[in-house]
């Protein structure tokens, strides 16, 4: 069976279907690990105190939010290159998820900021690239919605998404130059705690454990955004009808 | 990491608001976004049902 | 290919400088918006002298993107925009010809007023020089990066607010190194890092957004 067959909606549809118990499943496994290890196994920080433990839902979500944007970029750029509307249709899935990831790791970053350094907020390097990240989220998704042609969409928001993609690294220095130009704070948030081993795993496993929620959320998403697209093919009136869903 | 008692874990050494609430926070919005998904499936297979019913079949 | 890159230049200028008013209105804003600031912080000299650089940047950098619908919403409401690119004249020369033409009409104006704007903040010879360079190096990069935003949201009824919001945090480094020229000026410190990345920047940004703008506006019109 080659991959490609399921560039067709109908069969990206049940693989889907099928993953999507499995993933979730994962995710809960991993995440009941890496918390365990993080708040029953994991020592005290001898500077920060317990406050240190947000770093196990902090540092993973920020991960996440990076990796998703690559994956939707690479997705949409598939969709664009090789006309796979599926491909597309993953990318558009996959947004509102690595948003979510991205405010995430900022609230986070804020609640662990505050006992640490005094402030909710901290105009550090890798929060500020944060911030701009969730700005190019929000302006995919932006723009995605606002166009009603799908496919003017689809691709619009590849160019976009690679665009933005591009960019990262060059914003991601200009605002560590910024950052070091501007001596405010000479502290960061990413001055974390020296590692412990116990507190390496527990991060990498929380990671994991996003990671496969990620892959979860974004089928479900994606399966909806299929019927939606889709929604005139004989295969979905058959779902719709009381077939296998 | 062993904690004396339950209360000494949930007052995580006075962060408790930091701790619980990045966590609490965490934890709603990764059960909310699923639900919303899911929703949205089951909205679309409902508008798919309803333009099928509502076009007379070839 | 420098024909026509010339003759769609010299037509945008020329439409614009019919509509005298309109093409002034971003000049305006730019002027009226940054004016604004000192009567919300409070007329405080150095405070003004501090904060100076990063309002004027990003005033301009609003003004610039405010203008850029423009670029293509004319000829695209008549079918002229189609018909350039079914010429297969490139899509790439028309991207590069019209961006040149906002920043003469929208971008080099700002240069000019700048200093004048500046003054209003008490900014010093030097750092007013150090401003009206760095926009210099900078307004062109706005007018790349809005063009392709534009091109993106060609005909969508939100376009403008859309524009902002794409276009801004691709914008950033511009501002950080631009009104980072003018804040080493201030601090007695040499601004050759800033205008080497503002340069190099500028020729980045040329070599990327002019081909991503074409790509755009032939998704947008297929």
């Amino acid at each position: 069976m080659r991959l490609s067959t399921f560039a067709a909606p109908s069969r990206f549809y049940a693989l889907a279907g099928v993953l999507m118990p499995w993933l979730w499943a994962a995710a809960a496994l991993l995440a009941a690990a890496g918390l365990w290890i993080g708040f029953f196994v994991a020592p005290t920080d001898a500077t920060q105190g317990e406050a240190y433990r947000i770093i196990f839902i902090h540092v993973p979500a920020a991960w996440m939010s990076m990796l998703v944007y690559l994956a939707m970029a690479g997705w949409a750029a598939v969709g664009w290159m090789l006309n796979a509307r599926m491909a597309s249709m993953l990318a558009r899935a996959l947004a509102p998820t690595g948003a979510l990831f991205t405010f995430i790791a900022l609230w986070t970053g804020s609640f662990w900021g505050k006992p640490t350094w005094g402030t909710w907020w901290v105009w550090d390097a890798r929060l500020t690239s944060e911030l701009i990240l969730l700005f190019l989220y929000l302006g995919f998704i932006a723009l995605v919605e606002a166009i009603d042609d799908p496919r003017r969409g689809d691709k619009a928001g590849a160019l976009l998404a690679i665009v933005g993609a591009v960019n990262v690294p060059i914003i991601y220095f200009s605002v560590r130059w910024w950052n070091t130009l501007h001596q405010g704070a000479t502290v960061s948030l990413t001055s974390a705690p020296k590692m412990a081993s116990t507190m390496l795993t527990a991060m990498l496993l929380m990671t994991f454990a996003f990671w496969a929620y990620a892959i979860a959320v974004a089928f479900s998403r994606s399966r909806a955004i299929v019927l939606e697209r889709e929604a005139h093919a004989d295969w979905v009136r058959g779902i719709a009808h009381g077939g296998r869903a | 990491m062993s904690w004396n008692s339950t209360s000494e874990f949930f007052s995580m050494g006075g962060y408790a608001l930091y701790v619980w609430g990045a966590y609490g926070v965490t934890a709603l919005l990764m059960a909310v976004e699923p639900l919303l998904a899911a929703r949205r499936r089951r909205r679309a297979l409902e508008q798919a049902r309803i333009a099928a019913d509502a076009e007379p079949r070839a | 290919m420098r024909d026509i890159f010339l003759a769609v230049y010299a037509r945008d200028l020329r439409l614009a400088l019919r509509r005298r008013i309109e093409a002034l209105l971003p000049l305006g804003f730019f002027v009226v918006a940054a004016s604004l600031f000192p009567l919300g912080v409070g007329p405080e000299p150095q405070t003004l002298r501090d904060i100076a650089p990063g309002i004027v940047w990003v005033c301009a950098l609003l003004a610039a993107m405010l203008s850029v619908t423009q670029l293509y919403a004319g000829d695209f409401a008549d079918g002229s925009l189609e018909q350039m690119l079914l010429t297969g004249h490139g899509a790439t020369v028309i991207a590069a010809a019209k961006a040149a033409a906002h920043w003469s009409v929208t971008g080099l104006p700002v240069v000019v007023a700048a200093p004048l704007v500046g003054l209003l903040f008490g900014m010093s010879a030097a750092s007013l020089a150090a401003l009206t360079f760095s926009l210099l190096l900078g307004t062109p990069v706005l007018s790349l990066l809005g063009a392709l935003g534009a091109a993106l949201t060609l005909g969508l009824r939100s376009a403008g607010v859309l524009i902002v919001l794409l276009v801004l945090p691709l914008s950033i480094p511009a501002l950080i190194f631009g009104s980072g020229a003018v804040a080493a000026v201030d601090g007695g410190q040499s601004p050759q890092a800033h205008y080497s990345l503002l340069g190099a920047l500028l020729i980045l940004t040329t070599l990327t957004a002019v081909p991503a703008t074409a790509a755009a506006l032939r998704i947008s019109l297929e």
